[in-house]
């Protein structure tokens, strides 16, 4: 028996099998199933696959030493003649960098050289070293030409970005006349840097053609959409593809399109006739993917004398390669996060010669909020109001954009709940007023806000008599915990031991979820397998005679009318099978979804050395239902260190001379280390959305990093009175500031 | 990677005779020297495996200790003489790396690291050292972690390691096995070179010399400290260091080693400076007379102007720890 069903959102959801949780196990901190896998090395990654075939020959990509200019020639004689090639491909249809995570192919190489470390051409060979080294020997000759490398210089060549994650100008009312006449006015910029993914898995795949059919073993975070990217690449069809990405070791936005990997080892199987493997070395990801774009953001926030928001701007120029539009949305929490009347925010775009900007873990609010909550933390100073209290008299009732009703909104208990915990009231009165030592210590803190996306997604459950079930989609896990919350979901509804529930996860042959970016996997992905799950028990109330309602799921039994009827007696070796299909209807489009939260942050500023150290970091998260304790516990840790690693220490250097990206390893790109985290905490406050997903929930993956990293710098300020506005806070740029 | 022959060395003699081929490198820890042959910074035609040579020891020599060259940095660090006698080695060896790099790292191998340059390891990049007549790139570029002392107008990469700075502190000198068999002792002042008009060459040594020992003389008792700033808590390389061993007797510094890293093109010692503090009581005026005396010929290059301002606090800061003196 095969089924469909679809569920559409156009009302909120009432009381669920999730509520009840005969089962027990939604919610739960229950380890990740597939962890034992990774730490064993049994689950294998894209470029572990066919580990031992001979047939396996090893690509390894060619980049451009120059930044800009025409390619005249690729000079392949010396590197064909090396020990172990098999050829030098050079395919000017071959990518320039990742892709966007749209349904378009990456854009081509087309002769031009348009960032510094842009993929040129593919050698392969029988061993990866025979490859690499082989590597050297092509020659590229470039015509070349001045390229634009700097985004401060570039500024005013900017312009009015494309509509693209948000509308790139979202106005209301007169900002410039209320601005004019604000009672206290503040006017800042903020820059931050590029910034890089640096996931653990550097980008690979592994290409293996059967007749005009390729197996493609990835990394990537958003299968359906790969694939379409993949076909239109090679130009074929997306049914002549079947991706694997079953695991993934991180993505963070820097895996959502496919990248030159996976192009250049597909058309150099086919050309051989061959699998082929890529794997781009640590500085290739850092030079030949994509980055989070730098940016210069300036923040203008008018107020009454008692600070109520009147005027509030928030502008900003991003940079992208050129014919590449995406921008970095800086202001989409902006937009409805405070309330005021008068409101202006724009984005505009500078074409520079650098890599690819795209999607990188809270693309817009993760460096945008670092702009305005610091502007926050100055408009309070400068009002005398604590930062608490100047923001809770800017809590919108709506959004204040378009006057939508929030679908919930607990920014405010967040706040309160952290003040408490944090002991916030024993802040330091007044910047550089407390002192241990050498030590100068601050608190600061931040607001958290993630717009909530949905997507349709459609997942098949299998069960059949023994009480197993499998539940398949192409979703992905990147790390996340997604095989776990979906065996939960599935479990929780069916009645099962979560032993008993198989999660089949990143085959492209598996019925389309929208994969893993935006935060929206989970309520996605985790609401069609609600859906089948639903079916399913439907399927057993009809065996059973009794309604839907009426049937309670557990322990592989079905319980109705005060019988208890266990699942292989009710299937009589028959497997029952749905297809789910989840879409997001109109609570989607009625209400503004969003989550929030609230970040606390004490440091400790060096005296001597302007060295910052963070002692303490709390985030209090409000996200609808959590559907496994811990794995949301730990999104919320990864997103702290983020922004810790934005606060202080990541950049992206651009060598503005020649448009190199300089620091391109883990040694010199400097993400945390485990000295740079202390103990963090995080707590979830309960909360149910019903108008969010059906299953009450709405995204956490990213609302961590969204903020955080003001905090950060916001206790800087308070710890030693320094208020730099240049990301990150390196110490040579609070050292002047510093007392002598 | 480029081909490359593999010998695995017997013996230190056997060793040294190999490597004294062209083209040759010794290979212990590999934690530097696999790294830049991945990027072909480094092309050895035969790589000369010493990891089984009996240079594994630590043994007290001459009133001081005598450390083999393989003994890995985590052992050096741990070791309960070097904790005693020697505390600003361990602390230095424990600022710098990572555990994982540690364990692996030898002592012989520290001290040939080569510079963390950004434009040495980029290949497209101008770099005198990796290839001489080609240019700087570093000099109006990305210089944040370069030297602002010892510089020519050629280079201005920085020495990396911790560890040989307070071996430079301590007076530490570095046993050698030629090619022909001979040995030979070095001072660190003797075994590194200044960049000058030959950028390329990082130290004295001959080819196929191999450092087989590390002489530390007797210890200096005192008050020792080693205090790195850098850009993360763990795993990053020096801004600016400082070396300190401050022996105080009546009032008065009678023992003053000092040795800085991160500022110059080798691990940095100034006699003038300890001469300004020795025998004299500490004070704030003179604290900052010794950073003044240090810092006169230093030049910075932009992106890594503020060392010298940094380091113009930080040696005071080390020095009043050093002495509990701070007014």
């Amino acid at each position: 028996m095969d089924d469909q069903t679809v569920f559409k959102m156009d009302e909120p959801v009432g009381e669920t099998r999730l509520d009840t949780a005969a089962q027990g196990l939604i919610g739960k901190p229950l380890d990740r199933f597939e962890g034992p896998l990774k730490v064993s090395g049994r689950a294998p990654y894209a470029y572990e696959n066919l580990a031992g075939d001979p047939n396996v020959a090893f690509g390894y990509l060619v980049l451009s030493g120059t930044g800009a200019g025409t390619i005249r020639s690729v000079d392949t004689s010396a590197a064909e003649k090396a020990p172990g090639v098999l050829a030098v491909i050079h395919d000017d249809n071959g990518p320039r960098a990742s892709a966007d995570p749209n349904d378009q192919r990456p854009a081509a190489i087309k002769g031009e050289v348009v960032h510094f470390g842009q993929p040129i051409c593919v050698v392969v060979a029988e061993t990866y070293e025979q490859a690499r080294d082989a590597a050297r020997l092509v020659k590229v000759d470039v015509e070349t030409r001045e390229g634009q490398y700097d985004l401060l210089a570039n500024r005013d060549r900017a312009h009015k970005a494309q509509n693209g994650a948000m509308q790139a100008e979202v106005t209301k009312g007169d900002f410039d006349t209320a601005f004019a006449n604000a009672e206290v006015t503040l006017d800042v910029t903020y820059t931050t840097p590029s910034q890089s993914h640096s996931a653990m898995e550097p980008h690979a795949a592994t290409a293996k053609w059967d007749g005009d059919e390729l197996t493609i073993f990835g990394c990537y975070q958003l299968v359906s959409t790969n694939v379409g990217q993949l076909a239109k690449t090679l130009g074929i069809s997306k049914s002549k593809i079947r991706m694997l990405n079953p695991y993934i070791g991180g993505g963070f936005g820097g895996k959502l399109g496919i990248g030159p990997e996976s192009v250049f080892a597909a058309i150099a199987a086919r050309q051989l006739g061959r699998p082929v493997k890529i794997a781009l070395t640590r500085q290739q990801v850092y030079q030949a993917t994509s980055r989070r774009s730098d940016t210069i953001q300036r923040v203008r926030i008018g107020t009454t004398r008692d600070g109520r928001i009147s005027a509030l701007a928030h502008d900003t120029i991003t940079s992208n390669s050129p014919g590449d539009e995406f921008f970095e949305p800086t202001g989409i929490s902006t937009v409805f996060l405070y309330a005021g009347e008068n409101r202006q925010i724009t984005h505009k775009l500078a074409e520079l010669n650098l890599l690819l900007s795209s999607s990188m873990r809270a693309p817009g609010e993760a460096v945008g909020m670092l702009a305005l909550e610091n502007a926050m933390d100055e408009m309070a100073e400068k009002l005398g109001l604590d930062p608490i209290e100047f923001r809770r008299r800017n809590e919108p009732e709506v959004d204040p954009q378009d006057g939508k009703p929030f679908s919930s909104r607990a920014l405010v208990p967040c706040m309160e709940e952290g003040a408490k915990r944090f002991n916030w009231a024993d802040r330091p009165k007044a910047p550089a007023s407390r002192r241990e030592g050498e030590w100068l210590i601050g608190m600061g803190m931040a607001a958290a806000s993630r717009k909530n996306l949905l997507q349709q997604s459609s997942a098949a459950i299998s069960l059949s008599s023994d009480g197993r079930c499998v539940v398949s989609t192409d979703m992905t896990d990147i790390g996340t915990g997604t095989y776990t919350i979906l065996q939960q979901i599935a479990a929780e509804i069916l009645g099962l031991p979560r032993e008993n529930v198989i999660v089949k996860l990143g085959d492209s042959d598996l019925p389309q979820a929208p994969g893993s970016g935006g935060s929206w996997g989970a309520n996605s992905a985790g609401s069609s397998v609600f859906v089948a799950a639903e079916g399913v028990v439907a399927k057993i109330a009809e065996k059973l005679g009794v309604k839907p309602g009426d049937v309670t799921m557990k322990d592989g039994t079905a319980i109705a009318h005060n019988k208890r009827t266990p699942l292989a007696e009710i299937l009589k070796g028959e497997t029952i099978t749905v297809t789910g299909t989840f879409k997001p209807g109109r609570t989607f489009k009625d209400t503004h979804q969003a989550s929030y939260g609230a970040h606390f942050c004490e440091v400790a500023v060096n005296a001597v050395t302007g060295e910052t150290r963070v002692r303490r970091l709390l985030t209090v998260a409000a996200a609808g239902r959590i559907l496994n304790e811990k794995t949301a516990t730990s999104q919320c840790y990864g997103g702290q260190i983020f922004g810790i690693g934005s606060a202080l220490t990541e950049e992206l250097v651009v060598d503005t001379r020649t448009g190199l990206l300089v620091n391109h390893d883990l040694a010199e790109y400097h993400v945390p280390v485990n000295a740079d985290v202390p103990q963090l905490e995080v707590v979830l406050l309960p909360e149910r959305d019903p108008i969010a997903s059906p299953l009450a929930g709405k995204g956490i993956g990213e609302l961590a990093i969204c903020g955080v990293g003001a905090a950060v710098t916001n206790a800087i300020y308070n710890a030693c009175g320094v208020r730099v506005r240049d990301y990150p806070m390196t110490l040579d740029k609070i050292l002047p500031g510093l007392p002598d | 990677m480029k081909s490359f022959a593999y010998e695995r060395a017997s013996d230190p003699k056997a060793a040294a005779a190999i490597a004294s081929r062209a083209h040759a490198r010794f290979i212990a820890g590999g934690t530097n020297l696999l790294d830049l042959m991945k990027i072909q910074v480094e092309t050895p035609e035969t790589l000369v495996d010493i990891t089984r040579l009996p240079l594994k020891e630590i043994v007290e020599a001459g009133g001081g200790l005598k450390i083999g060259a393989l003994v890995t940095n985590s052992d050096l660090a741990a070791d309960e003489r070097v904790r005693r006698d020697y505390e600003v080695l361990s602390r230095a060896l424990l600022a710098g790396a990572s555990g994982q790099l540690r364990n692996k790292a030898t002592t012989g191998g520290n001290f040939l690291q080569r510079t963390r340059c950004n434009y040495f390891y980029e290949t497209n990049a101008r770099c005198n050292k990796r290839e001489p007549g080609s240019g700087c790139d570093a000099m109006n570029g990305f210089n944040r972690i370069l030297a602002i002392l010892g510089t020519s107008d050629k280079c201005i990469a920085s020495h990396p390691s911790d560890m040989a700075v307070a071996m430079r502190a301590l007076d530490a000198e570095v046993e050698t096995l030629k090619s022909d068999g001979s040995t030979r002792r070095l001072t660190l002042p003797e075994l590194y070179r200044l960049p000058g008009d030959t950028p390329e060459r990082d130290t004295n040594l001959e080819a196929g010399e191999l450092i087989t020992a590390v002489r530390l003389p007797k210890p200096l008792g005192g008050t020792q400290i080693y205090r790195k700033v850098r850009d993360r808590a763990s795993y990053a390389f020096a801004l600016v260091s400082v070396a300190a061993v401050i022996g105080v007797e009546n009032g008065r510094m009678e023992t003053v080693r000092l040795a800085f890293g991160g500022i110059g093109t080798m691990p940095w010692r100034d006699a003038r400076v300890e001469e300004a503090l020795t025998g004299e009581a500490p004070s704030a005026a003179l604290f900052a007379k010794a950073a003044d005396i240090l810092l006169a010929e230093a030049k910075g290059h932009g992106e890594n102007d503020f060392k010298i301002p940094l380091m113009r606090r930080v040696l005071p800061a080390v020095l009043r720890e050093a002495t509990g003196v701070s007014a």
